[in-house]
């Protein structure tokens, strides 16, 4: 035996690929939706949080700056293990898809309002007279005057930090969910080859170069014109 | 209310767990120290070299570094240390994490620094070159400094980024802080330790938080 057809015994094992592709396919799936619920929910708050954050009540930013700053600082798996791990003791329990879910969306949340909130105070303040000189009320100019602008200057950094973000799906696969790379190491255990491993690898490939490629198309497109 | 602090605030198993969550504090400055610098070599070698007018070096480069940052880091380094071994590779836990934040981060980092040398206006190197330094000189003296103070906001962001993704290394039982409050919490059946933990992480990496918010908003704010 060569030791390509070594190789390839080991890692690309045509039957194993074959038993176990389904199992990775249900993976990406579960991928998939972790992501999508992620990015909605996530993108959402930070927004949410971003808008609330324009109102300039000061006690109230206070409260949004420290959250902010909380989930930009611990490492995602340590919230998950910490919702996982921690909560029940607190008679709370959650499934690990949830609590994957829930960790990594307060994580976006966190970074999302902080690039949406730069992107509003990038808008000048000429913006906000102009809208309040020609009668708008203050929600009519955030939303239709200094929204659009700000998110137009969000757009880049937001979408590479959400892709990187959702990468984060994978530590779902420390608490038991079965998503790609869950899938693929039951897998590995179950036929004792590593081959589950390499199309698991393969999957998140499949998924995220096209992602990664986008992201740095939008980043040029959306480039502010200095 | 005195349940939650039972569980997630208890001083007593704060204390008895005070021992092992300090040695995974040391892993995780040990493993944050080795694998900072080892992604800024990396991502530093990858930029420069996918900068150079030669296509046939360029675009294999961009393929590997768009490869490396597809594949989330803990894919990458359960591969390493679950999967190599097969092949008759078999690193170890600190040579898998050392290996997959290389590739990882080294990519990230490149990405940043091509941007960033590509911010450079043509016209410095060629001055440089033009007043006789020599090729490397150009890229230590010239071009590197501005590449690095044009994208300086985000060179600290991913470095923030890798610290706290050194915590991954619980999942293939380095010490760190993470698995040490883990164990810490199995043997105790108390999340006191995890709480601690965090808490750690938190004031450990708070003041770059707050740094990078600053740059961050100057930087977009500049843009006006």
């Amino acid at each position: 035996m060569t030791g390509w057809q070594a190789f390839a015994q080991n890692f690309l094992n045509p039957e194993v690929a074959a038993q176990y592709a389904p199992m990775i396919l249900a993976g990406l799936g579960v991928t998939i939706l972790l992501a999508v619920l992620v990015i909605l929910a996530g993108l959402t708050l930070g927004l949410a949080l971003a808008v609330l954050r324009a109102f300039g009540l000061r006690v109230v930013n206070w409260g949004i700056i420290f959250i902010v700053d909380v989930f930009r600082a611990l490492p995602p798996l340590v919230i998950i293990v910490l919702i996982y791990f921690g909560l029940p003791a607190a008679g709370l329990s959650m499934s690990g898809f949830w609590a994957t879910w829930l960790a990594l969306t307060l994580v976006l949340m966190a970074f999302a309002e902080e690039i949406f909130w730069a992107g509003i105070s990038a808008v000048p303040q000429g913006q906000w007279e102009a809208g309040r000189a020609l009668g708008l009320h203050f929600l009519p100019t955030l939303t239709k005057i200094v929204l659009p602008q700000a998110i137009r200057i969000a757009v880049p950094p937001l979408v590479n930090r959400t892709i990187a973000i959702t990468k984060g799906t994978a530590l779902g696969s420390v608490v038991a969910v079965s998503e790609i790379l869950g899938a693929a190491q039951s897998g590995m255990a179950f036929s004792g080859n590593p081959t589950p491993l390499t199309l698991g690898a393969l999957a998140y490939i499949v998924l995220f170069i096209p992602v990664v490629i986008a992201g740095r198309w939008i980043e040029t497109r959306f480039a502010w014109r200095r | 209310m005195n349940d939650f602090v039972q569980a997630f605030l208890n001083a007593e198993i704060a204390v008895a767990s005070s021992h092992l969550l300090w040695i995974g504090l040391l892993q995780t400055m040990l493993l944050a120290l080795m694998t900072v610098p080892l992604g800024m070599l990396m991502g530093v070698l990858l930029a420069v070299l996918s900068t150079q007018k030669t296509p046939w070096l360029r675009w294999p480069l961009m393929a590997f570094t768009d490869f490396f940052r597809a594949i989330p880091p803990l894919v990458l380094l359960i591969f390493l240390y679950a999967a190599l071994p097969f092949g008759g590779i078999d690193l170890g836990a600190w040579g898998s994490v050392a290996l997959a934040f290389l590739l990882n981060t080294g990519a990230y980092y490149a990405e940043i620094l091509r941007a960033g040398i590509e911010s450079v206006p043509r016209g410095q190197p060629e001055a440089a070159r033009a007043l006789g330094l020599k090729r490397w000189q150009v890229w230590i003296f010239v071009v590197l400094p501005q590449a690095v103070r044009n994208v300086l906001p985000d060179l600290i962001s991913n470095t923030l980024e890798v610290v706290k993704l050194t915590s991954i290394a619980s999942v293939v039982a380095v010490p760190e802080l993470l698995y040490q409050a883990r164990q810490a919490q199995s043997i105790t059946y108390n999340a006191t330790p995890i709480m601690v933990a965090a808490v750690i992480y938190f004031l450990l990496l708070w003041p770059f938080v707050r740094l990078l918010s600053r740059l961050e908003n100057r930087r977009i704010a500049g843009r006006k």
